[in-house]
């Protein structure tokens, strides 16, 4: 089969490799019908995630049709599924407390040993997203070998609801849900997001549903932050205008209820501590670019709660732990639960409560990934989210 | 809280805490110990009982070749050794506990000697939790050690690796594997 495969940094390629097959009773093969680049594919492609090898299949966000099950499947040839990014196996203490994606039986045995000694307990598992977190083939291919397929996908019984409506309850969806979820909104409240990317601009969404009565979006790219406007958000473009001062001033001296990062470890922007940031990545001195949480912590109002569904991978340094204390703060984060978020937002989609197409700036042939990713990356302004179609020519997507 | 504050001023405040030995920072075992531990959403008596199992037990135990039973207490145990060596040893049921614990040692003779335990232990609402300590004379010594780290045979990781293979199964119906295929299952499992 054809499939988007990672070779090292800025190189993915369309590689031809073999197909999937059932190994487990439990398990299904789908033929993948759309599959999306995600900001967290940057985080790949840039390098920043460790345990990735050459010709790793991406791709974690995506939904076809089941051809294959195993003798425990649920799941029946022909159904229309979309699949969790998580790997969960709905039997263990993590995923009996919902809390799936700490899921203690997705991740391989011996892909445990790096987390455990990196953070402190084994982590759970994803689709294509490095060796520490399973080392499974993702969904940026021609099909996909989905394990626990009795506990994790979504049936989509209705064909008349096509894929791009509901591809995104796979990851970027319920990851701005959650993200408005922890930052334990409450009606009245003025929130702050950082990061108009699919999660900022689900997040920006989410919080108005929750009841806040105020949402202020930052980001520096004009087209995602007119698509934050077009939901009701204010915003701030953090390359016009100074963050903090800004906040202060709109909130009255008082801060944000809540703030959300969207941004996770790359950060963009010449502040002082992201050069820092920057120069101790580079030398191994820290590894993640963390202006985005510091000045959302700094930001945020006393007794007031920080919510961080952008992705960190190691250490950073100049944590404001003293500000953090002081003024009373609550951080919640994590990797998406989605198992437990899917059949709600799947029914405020069919109801339509909830759109999410807007987000999709292109629709690509699984072939043209390459191209895909490069620009995602370069020019995130006007390629807000790509969906690649596998079964599509380039010429016809 | 006078009662507590009365008891711990009259009596003599221990020296010990409830630690397990083997996080210790001064004891000295004179063989080699180890011990890991895993939580497993079952009842103890069934995870006993899988234990005392010895042909699906070898199954699980993802380096050991063979078990064989001589006797109900004694049978032969097969397992791969770092460079592709195999080892083997004799081992003795020394003390067994229906539904809580199962302690070992090796006869006489044995390639690795060796003694342990495996404990299972109710934990509530998260299951059974199962603890195997390990002692054993590590062969070759401190080189030895190194050179079975380097081949990702070292005891501790295999243990811990076993112990979750064990929850896995149990509580999944099967062992997790990220491979895509039968080929890639073989390069991983390294066989
Ligand atoms: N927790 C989870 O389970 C989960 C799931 C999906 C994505 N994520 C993470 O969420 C983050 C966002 O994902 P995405 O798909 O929206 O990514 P994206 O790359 O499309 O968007 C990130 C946005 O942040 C903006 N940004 C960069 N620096 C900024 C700064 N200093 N201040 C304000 N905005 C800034 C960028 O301009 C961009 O628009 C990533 O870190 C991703 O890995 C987490
Ligand atoms: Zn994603
Ligand atoms: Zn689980």
């Amino acid at each position: 089969m054809k499939a988007i495969a990672w070779h090292g940094k800025h190189d993915v390629r369309y590689d031809t490799v073999d197909d999937p097959e059932i190994l487990n009773p439990r398990d299904a093969i789908i033929r993948v019908t759309s599959t999306a680049i995600c900001g967290s594919d940057l985080h790949l492609y840039d390098g920043y995630i460790p345990t990735m090898q050459k010709g790793d299949i991406l791709g974690h966000e995506f939904m076809g049709e089941v051809v294959e099950t195993g003798p425990k499947s649920t799941l029946k040839t022909g159904q229309r599924v979309v699949v969790p990014f998580t790997i969960s196996c709905g039997k263990c203490y993590h995923c009996s407390k919902h809390q799936y994606s700490g899921c203690e039986n997705g991740n391989p045995a011996d892909n445990q040993d790096i987390s455990r000694e990196g953070m402190g307990l084994p982590m759970g598992a994803a689709f294509g997203y490095s060796h520490m977190t399973g080392g499974y083939s993702g969904g940026q291919a021609e099909y996909v070998r989905v394990p626990f397929s009795d506990f994790g996908p979504l049936v989509i019984p209705d064909d008349s609801i096509e894929d791009d409506k509901v591809l995104f309850l796979t990851d970027i969806l319920p990851t701005g849900w959650m993200a408005a979820e922890n930052a334990q909104i409450e009606p009245g409240d003025t929130v702050a997001v950082w990061g108009c990317g699919p999660v900022g601009l689900f997040a920006v969404q989410s919080a108005f549903l929750m009841g806040a009565e105020r949402v202020i979006a930052i980001d520096h790219f004009p087209r995602r932050l007119e698509m934050a406007r077009q939901f009701g958000a204010e915003t701030v473009n953090f390359e016009e205008s100074k963050v903090a001062e800004a906040l202060w001033d709109m909130t009255g001296g008082i801060g944000p209820d809540a703030t959300i990062d969207c941004v996770g470890l790359e950060a963009h922007g010449a502040f002082a501590d992201n050069v820092i940031d920057q120069i101790k990545v580079s030398t191994f001195l820290g590894t993640d670019r963390a202006h985005v949480i510091r000045q959302a912590i700094m930001a945020t109002r006393k007794g007031g709660r920080v919510s961080m569904p952008g992705v960190y991978a190691g250490f950073v340094d100049k944590f404001p732990l003293g500000a953090f204390m002081e003024k009373g703060l609550t951080l919640k984060t994590g990797q998406t639960h989605v198992q437990q978020y899917l059949r709600p937002l799947y029914t405020a989609i069919a109801e339509g409560k909830i759109d999410s197409t807007f987000l999709i700036s292109h629709r690509m042939a699984l072939e043209e990934g390459p191209t895909g990713y490069q620009k995602f990356h370069d020019e995130q302004d006007k390629y807000t989210k790509i969906v690649l179609k596998p079964g599509t020519s380039a010429k016809a997507a | 809280m006078t009662d507590v504050s009365q008891r711990v001023r009259e009596g003599d405040a221990s020296t010990h805490d409830d630690a397990p030995v083997t996080a210790s920072k001064t004891a000295k075992p004179d063989r080699a110990l180890l011990a890991e531990v895993v939580t497993i959403n079952a009842p103890a008596q069934e995870l006993y009982a899988f234990w005392r199992d010895t042909p699906r037990l070898a199954g699980v135990l993802e380096n050991v070749l063979s078990i064989e039973a001589i006797d109900s207490v004694r049978s032969r145990w097969t397992v791969k050794a770092p460079a592709g060596r195999e080892v083997s040893w004799e081992s003795v049921i020394t003390d067994d506990q229906p539904g809580s614990s199962i302690s070992w040692q090796s006869a006489e003779g044995a390639d690795v000697a060796n003694s342990g335990r495996v404990e299972f232990k109710d934990a509530g609402q998260r299951g059974t939790i199962v603890r195997a300590t390990i002692a054993y004379e590590p062969p070759g010594g401190t080189v030895g050690q190194f050179i079975a780290k380097l081949f990702q045979r070292e005891p501790r990781i295999q243990a811990r690796r076993d112990l979750h293979r064990f929850k896995q199964l149990i509580e999944t119906g099967e062992v997790a594997t990220g491979a895509r295929n039968q080929r890639i299952l073989r390069e991983r499992s390294g066989d």
